[in-house]
């Protein structure tokens, strides 16, 4: 993916920017609001992650707002040090399509933005999720494994939806937390793991290969054996 | 400047609104009163000159002069009272009947109210009179002694406008009472505020006990800074807070980095230590997040994005949430709950709320023991209840439960920060509501009270 930083703290922008690269993202960093206007009006991304507060007299949500007046649709991920929900929803209302605060785990600052830029390519409306033998169908809620019927909860077919949505790509506890069940808040227990393990019991279990994979520090990511 | 001054002064002001108040509607009752007193005395008599002169003049019309003559001889003998005036003169001005003897030379035009000094039977007195002319060069003048009406009528007009200096008299000194008494309540209040400005945030306004409105000002103002100083405890409790149990934490972390910096002897050793130390920082950004939106519950904020909301959806995704969790450590977790009950809020706090009553439930909850999530309707408030049979709280610790950071016996060794009872507590603050905890026999009930929102509201 080609991503965009504006980030004017030099530690967490080198920080972020060197990461993404070790992944294998190609990225262009700006450190004031004016660059990073020029940049993501200019030229093509498929993803930016925009820092609000910004030197140069233009700040996040002034860059957000002009490219979103441009019928520029670019992903955009919103990083501040600003935590209030009236601050994240006046972030996603200026056009942001998710908005993560400081500090964070690099680890979901990666799991997002791929997913951001996933979401960026055309999504056609899908009626079946498929991953290597394992079948979702979304229009008569059924999922087969090998062929052979799964009965899953409404809630773990919502979680297996979104894990095979996101198929090869690291999903975190928060998206998780946020994507099935709309919570916004951190529980103190581990709950989604719990969540995960039951499914694991009916997805995995009973066949040779497992598909749903714990990701080390980061969550969880459900792909086919032998995939990247 | 002193008058400026004064001017400037709102007891003045009430006091004079209250004394130019009073002294208009005295003026305008007595105004009323001498109207149909002493000036309906005055019209009457005008009225019946009037008729006693229409009458005379229609006895002329039918019986010449002769008639005239007789009929005011007629009158005068008849008059019981003699206040009747009567003088009828020839074209020479001589007297022709009546009794007065000369035409007062006042009376010179007809139509024209005229009232002079007369001398009768040797007494003076006071005549009201008017002139009419008659043909064959007759003028006839009719009137009334009015003496003792005028002066009952100045005896009147004396009485009110005395009544009117009284009142007066009366409404300045009223407004300097009500001034002062303005001063009075208003200084009760003021001192209060100076106090507090000062320091002393102790005082409380004075109740007088009445129960009127400068009662209901005082437990407003009362009320207000009940709130303040919760907001005040608030923020010395989560700086205490930050001093006690935040150090630990940090002090972790910082240790760990610095021996490792010094005693690791592998890179897997430094691994570990930095992974461990990352997890610590991680820890204390969790407590710092649970900190921050406690605070910005306890500030109010969010009341501006209150909507009516359905509480059954959010105990409906907690229990979803949680119904796993629950399962494996073997407790059963059961609901009871209606279709439907609506409240004025936000619906993402009130679920944060309970899933952090139903967590800590879960967590001191003993194996093969019983959750139970209730809601239910009582006298317009809805109860949300979840009870465990874990350890509970002891009687005495129950108050501080929800305080910031702290935690029971039963609560050390295990995971969390001290936080989620505070949380669930502002919220309840926050919509109005009540958090109770309360001894379940064994275990703990905790009720999270709020106002039902019904039908039409």
């Amino acid at each position: 993916m080609r991503i965009l930083v504006v980030e004017d703290d030099k530690d967490v922008a080198g920080f972020v920017v060197r990461g993404l690269k070790e992944t294998g993202h190609v990225v262009d960093h700006a450190d004031n609001g004016r660059d990073g206007l020029f940049m993501a009006a200019s030229e093509n991304f498929d993803a930016i992650i925009l820092d609000r507060m910004l030197p140069g007299g233009i700040d996040g949500l002034k860059i957000l707002e002009t490219l979103r007046a441009q019928k520029n649709a670019v992903p955009v991920m919103i990083l501040s040090a600003l935590a209030d929900v009236d601050e994240r929803v006046k972030g996603l209302k200026a056009g942001g399509d998710d908005y993560l605060t400081k500090p964070f785990a690099f680890a979901e600052l990666l799991a997002r933005v791929e997913a951001l830029g996933r979401r960026g390519k055309a999504e056609v409306t899908q009626t079946k999720l498929v991953v290597e033998d394992l079948e979702l169908d979304l229009l008569s809620r059924q999922v087969r494994r090998a062929g052979q019927k799964i009965d899953l909860q409404p809630r773990e077919f919502r979680l297996l939806e979104y894990l095979m949505r996101h198929a090869g790509q690291v999903v975190t506890r928060t998206m998780l937390l946020e994507g099935v069940w709309d919570y916004h808040f951190d529980p103190q227990t581990n709950v989604i793991d719990v969540h995960v393990s039951r499914l694991r019991q009916k997805v995995d279990k009973p066949f040779p290969v497992p598909l749903i994979h714990t990701v080390r520090y980061a969550g969880y990511m459900l792909r086919a054996e032998g995939a990247p | 400047m002193i008058e400026a001054g004064l001017f400037r002064s709102a007891g003045f002001r009430f006091g004079l609104v209250y004394a130019i108040l009073l002294t208009i509607s005295a003026a305008a009752l007595a105004m009323f009163l001498w109207w149909f007193t002493a000036g309906l005395l005055d019209r009457q008599t005008a009225s019946a000159i009037r008729a006693d002169a229409q009458g005379l003049i229609e006895r002329f019309d039918e019986g010449g002069i002769e008639g005239l003559v007789g009929t005011i001889e007629d009158r005068l003998a008849a008059n019981v009272d003699d206040d009747a005036i009567y003088l009828l003169v020839d074209l020479n001005m001589n007297r022709v009947a009546g009794n007065l003897d000369t035409w007062p030379s006042i009376v010179d035009k007809p139509g024209e109210w005229q009232q002079f000094q007369v001398r009768r039977s040797g007494m003076r007195s006071l005549a009201l009179v008017n002139r009419y002319e008659l043909p064959d060069g007759y003028h006839l003048l009719v009137g009334r002694d009015v003496q003792v009406r005028v002066q009952l009528g100045n005896l009147l007009t004396d009485a009110l406008i005395w009544a009117v200096a009284i009142v007066l008299a009366m409404a300045t000194a009223g407004a300097v009472i009500v001034r002062s008494l303005f001063r009075r309540t208003v200084a009760n209040v003021s001192a209060t505020a100076a106090a507090i400005a000062a320091g002393d945030f102790a005082q409380r306004v004075k109740v007088s006990g009445r129960g009127d409105e400068f009662d209901q000002l005082a437990e407003v103002i009362n009320d207000m800074l009940d709130r303040i100083g919760r907001l005040m405890d608030g923020v010395r409790q989560v700086s205490n807070a930050i001093a006690h149990d935040l150090r630990t934490p940090i002090t972790r972390a910082r240790g760990r980095l610095e021996e490792a910096a010094r005693n690791a002897e592998s890179n897997a050793d430094l691994h570990a230590a930095i992974d461990r130390a990352t997890i610590d920082l991680d820890d204390i950004v969790t407590v710092f997040q649970a900190l921050l939106r406690i605070a910005e519950i306890e500030a109010g904020s969010r009341r501006a994005s209150f909507r009516r909301v359905d509480v059954v959806t959010a105990l409906e995704g907690v229990a979803d949430l949680y119904g796993p969790v629950a399962e494996e450590k073997g407790v059963d977790l059961t609901v009871s709950y209606p279709q439907r009950l609506e409240i004025n809020g936000d619906a993402a706090l009130i679920q944060q709320a309970v899933a952090n009553l139903v967590d800590n439930a879960v967590k001191f909850s003993p194996e093969q023991g019983v959750v139970k999530l209730a809601a239910a309707v009582e006298a317009h408030r809805i109860r949300i209840t979840v009870t465990d049979q874990g350890p509970g709280i002891a009687e005495e610790d129950r108050s501080r439960a929800t305080e910031r950071f702290y935690r029971g016996d039963a609560a050390r060794g295990t995971p969390g920060s001290g936080l989620g009872l505070a949380l669930v507590q502002a919220v309840a603050y926050l919509h109005g509501g009540v958090l109770r905890l309360e001894d379940a026999r064994p275990g703990l009930r905790a009720t999270l009270e709020l106002a039902h929102a019904e039908e039409g509201d």
